[in-house]
């Protein structure tokens, strides 16, 4: 463990990433106390610039940016961690089985994944969401059902090559059980990129709630930048930090995950490469 | 008998957090025009660092040639610059590995593989290298040569493959060919046709050949002399016959007696107890002492100096010193 | 005479091969018609090249490939099409050690893990009388208690070889399937290891079935040599009469192509050297599987594959096994020298 952190702390980038989720993630938690004004409320004058009266201005309903901000980060962070993780688990799941066993199996789920792949995410994405009213939940388990095809495909990469490795053979001819072969033996040695994936993941899923919430797709009773963005998108020439300042959130959020998920692979690979 | 290649004093260092891992250290032999000299060892020995060393082809960072000199046709490769010394590599010294697809490039033909090789060090025009490449894979007994340029590593079996490399290396008429572990990736009737293969082209070409491997067995049939290495170091050397017939190192004789073992079920097989140190943890004294049947307690404290028994005879132990017991 | 423990019949194994688009369909003749017995407290070498079909053989003899074809009966058990009670009785029967010390152990799993697994499988065992036996294995195969917390990668080859025989171990098994386990060692680490499976053989009474391609090892272990080539047995002798003569020319040429230190200085090794290669195991050769690289082929070769039959005491499968002196002996250096003590 201490190893890997030390590999970790090299990758400046990858620490800088870390620092600024570990901010956003503290706003999300702190900041309602801290900043105690319900997004949804008109507490000014619209079109209030920022650094005025309101710290980062009003939008086109007079309602507190700010307020906004910190009530996005929450929904933006929860949606993209949870719908990350409820693919992540399914890709396992289904990735697993799928790799150990091969033949009809391993097919089924192939064209399965492979009719995920071929829509775009974010078209089918919204499909889903507008098929079952937008709700945080419906947002989330639509994120993770277009997200969940690359985790199987590369845990079942992963499971195909380790299946002939001599310690899953020498597990066979002990006579343990598949389940165990699977969770036990070939799972550890299969996760290092599939964390790394998941991890990426999560700025995806940020990306595509907030494009749902920009389209109006997102749950109404929750404020998310992407909505924010949405509702000032024609303001935009009058009133730049309307949209500006939620982008500016969700950009620093997704670049920071990205960097701190790469560095992630780069201290777990060294582990991967043996002999 | 002037020798093509002088390797003297050579150290190989490799820095590395937990300390530096001497890989190589003082290690010197001559190799003379066409003979076979056979450098064994086990894992760790340096061996192949040694033939790494003398392409010029170490990891670097973090390797380095820490000490020595490599006398090759008047000039000393260690100092050579990168540039030059390219002109050197598979052209002047050639090599081939253990495995043939660490030369081989999966997405080009074979012929075209040995035509760059050609052309790269030749002033062949491409239809000249091509007809060479043919002449090439027959001298190495390709069978039906001009089918094969155009094939690609993947069609062609493991034993083909090793010829493909010994023409690539062979192409530009080198003066020592450097073959590490050439066989022992290979079938034992493959391994057979390779090594003959070499000794019959050894002998046409009238090149020298260091051959890097740990089976005596190998050496035993192709080398006309050998170095023994031990954890980087250089613990034996002479002729073959007289080194197998009467090893003065007690880790050859260890070798040896193991390699020449011929009890049946009844017997234990001669065991050299122990491993070889990490090396992190390398004794002051002898590498070897922690595993001798007959080291004393000044082994372990002192490093022994190669002691002369004769020309090119030579053996790295204390014990050889005050005479033979 | 004792009723073999271990008995091989007919084991054939052939793979599907996608064969181009409108093409028949091939197959991969890993097995055709092999076999073999091995009694109590022996050890039955296996010796070949690639594609000859003795790992394979390992693999169909601890279940994790199914024969096409054929039985194996070990102990009175079905191997082959076993019930679920033999099913769950055959990993305690016969085990296996792999060639690769690196790939045979889990790397994220510590040795008390991975030597504990057959333990887990089979013994209701609580964990604190797993350790005690896990230390006591490990014991037996020169690896100290301390080493039990640690993981695959900090330890040598030669210590997770013994680790993985000790894995093999652990349930008490009659068979123990060794596939090459010394070829990944340093040559002064092989000879402790084959000492180890000696003595242990000695100690609990197991036998073994031995894949190699080392002639040294063969000599030393074997009461019985299985040559194989293609996916046939060509060659199956005790060992006493094998080294006194070897009847086929492949084993003959197998056994004179192995380098052997003791030639040197005897100028050029009269050694037998096939021409070719290995042929293709998709589409063998016709007639006997041999006659492509055989130095004495004859046309009837190409035309009838040869059937194993007994010439003596001994199994050949080759047209001309009967002929007293067949094959000729190179001059001067015999392949197999008797050694001392076998004579």
């Amino acid at each position: 463990m201490k190893q890997f952190w030390r590999r970790y702390r090299k990758n400046r980038a990858a620490v800088g990433g870390l620092v600024v989720v570990a901010l956003i993630t503290m706003i999300a938690i702190a900041g309602p106390y801290f900043h105690p004004v319900d997004p949804f409320d008109m507490v000014g004058r619209p079109y209030s610039p920022p650094f005025g009266e309101f710290p980062l201005g009003t939008d086109v309903s007079g309602r507190d940016i700010l307020a906004g901000i910190i009530r996005g980060a929450p929904v933006s962070l929860l949606i993209g961690v949870v719908a990350s993780l409820v693919a992540t688990i399914i890709g396992v799941a289904l990735g697993s089985v799928a790799g150990y066993y091969g033949g009809f199996i391993d097919d089924a789920l192939m064209r399965t994944t492979e009719f995920f792949l071929t829509i775009p995410s974010f078209i089918l994405a919204v499909v889903i969401v507008a098929i079952f009213a937008p709700t945080v939940y419906t947002i989330t388990a639509a994120i993770a059902a277009v997200s969940w095809p690359s985790v199987a495909r590369l845990v079942r990469g992963e499971f195909i090559a380790q299946r002939e490795r001599e310690y899953v053979q020498a597990s066979r001819a002990l006579g343990m059980p598949d389940w165990e072969i699977i969770l036990v033996q070939i799972l550890p040695n299969a996760l290092a990129p599939v964390i790394v994936v998941s991890t990426l993941m999560v700025a995806t899923a940020i990306l595509t709630e907030s494009g749902l919430s920009f389209l109006g797709l997102g749950d109404p009773n929750h404020v998310s930048w992407g909505y924010m963005i949405g509702v000032a998108r024609t303001a935009l020439r009058v009133a730049w930090w309307m949209t500006a300042i939620p982008g500016l959130m969700i950009v620093v959020a997704v670049i920071a995950i990205n960097l701190a998920g790469e560095g992630l692979n780069d201290a777990l690979n060294p582990k991967l490469r043996e002999r | 008998m002037s020798a093509i290649l002088s390797v003297q004093g050579l150290s190989v260092h490799f820095p590395t957090r937990q300390g530096v891992v001497r890989a190589v250290e003082d290690v010197s032999f001559d190799i003379d025009a066409g003979e076979t000299l056979a450098l064994v060892g086990e894992s760790g020995s340096g061996k192949s660092t040694v033939a790494a060393a003398i392409m010029r082809i170490i990891p670097s960072p973090p390797g380095i040639i820490a000490a020595g000199r490599i006398e090759f046709e008047g000039r000393d490769l260690v100092k050579l610059p990168e540039n030059e010394m390219r002109r050197v590599r598979g052209s002047r010294i050639a090599m081939i590995f253990q495995d043939p697809m660490m030369a081989l490039n999966p997405v080009h033909t074979i012929g075209a593989q040995i035509v760059e090789a050609l052309t790269l060090h030749t002033n062949l025009t491409r239809r000249q290298a091509l007809g060479r490449a043919v002449e090439l894979l027959e001298l190495v007994r390709v069978p039906a040569p001009a089918t094969r340029v155009g094939q690609y590593p993947h069609n062609l079996s493991g034993g083909m493959r090793q010829r493909v490399m010994i023409a690539m290396a062979l192409a530009c008429d080198p003066r020592l060919l450097i073959a590490d572990e050439p066989t022992t990736a290979l079938d034992v009737t493959i391994q057979a046709q390779v090594l003959e293969l070499i000794g019959e082209l050894k002998a046409k070409l009238g090149m020298a050949v260091l051959l890097i491997t740990h089976d005596l067995g190998v050496v035993g049939e192709t080398a006309d002399r050998v170095v023994v290495m031990y954890a980087g170091r250089k613990v034996e050397e002479g002729r073959v016959e007289e080194v197998f017939r009467a090893p003065l190192h007690p880790y050859t004789r260890g070798l040896m007696r193991v390699s020449d073992f011929e009890g049946g079920t009844g017997q234990a097989m001669p065991e050299i107890p122990g491993t070889v140190p990490s090396p992190f943890e390398m004794p002051s004294g002898c590498a070897f002492s922690a595993r001798c049947e007959v080291a004393v307690e000044a082994c372990g404290a002192t490093r022994p100096v190669l002691v002369v028994r004769g020309p090119a005879r030579s053996a790295a132990c204390l014990l050889l010193d005050e005479g033979r017991r | 005479m004792t009723a073999p423990l271990l008995e091989v019949e007919g084991v054939t194994k052939h793979y599907a091969v996608r064969g181009a688009l409108f093409g028949e369909k091939k197959h991969v003749h890993a097995l055709d018609d092999v076999s073999l017995s091995v009694r109590s407290r022996q050890t039955l070498a296996v010796v070949g090249e690639s594609g000859c079909g003795k790992t394979t053989l390992a693999r169909c003899l601890v279940r994790l490939v199914e024969p096409t074809r054929g039985t194996i009966r070990l102990a009175g058990r079905n191997l082959t099409n076993p019930s679920p009670a033999e099913k769950r009785e055959i990993p305690r029967l016969i085990q296996i050690v792999f060639q690769d010390p690196y790939a045979s152990l889990n790397p994220r799993r510590t040795i008390f893990q991975t030597v504990g697994d057959p333990l887990r499988l089979h013994q209701a065992a609580t964990r604190s009388q797993r350790r005690e036996k896990v230390a006591s294995l490990l014991a037996s195969v020169g690896i100290g208690p301390q080493l039990m917390d640690r993981l695959p990668h900090e330890l040598s080859g030669g210590q997770r070889q013994r680790i993985a025989i000790s894995r093999a171990l652990a349930v008490g098994p009659q068979v123990i399937v060794c596939d090459e386990p010394v070829s990944a060692l340093d040559v002064s680490v092989q000879a402790q290891v084959i000492n180890l499976l000696k003595r242990l053989q000695a100690e609990h009474g197991m036998s073994y079935v031995f894949i190699t391609h080392d002639l040294r090892l063969v000599r030393s272990l074997a009461d019985t040599v299985a040559v194989m080539y293609l996916g046939q047995i060509v060659e199956l002798a005790e060992i006493g009469d094998f080294k006194a003569r070897i009847k086929h020319p492949y084993s003959q040429a197998l056994f004179s192509a192995t380098p052997q230190a003791a030639r040197a200085g005897a100028g050029k090794p009269k050694r037998i050297v096939l021409s070719g290669d290995v042929p293709s195991p998709i589409d063998p050769p016709s007639g006997c599987r041999f006659h492509t690289r055989c130095p004495y082929v004859q046309s009837i070769c190409r035309e009838s594959e040869p059937a194993l039959r007994p010439i003596g005491t001994r199994l050949v499968r080759c047209h001309f096994a009967d002929q007293a002196g067949f094959p000729p002996e190179p001059a001067a250096n015999s392949p197999f020298p008797l050694g001392e003590g076998d004579r």
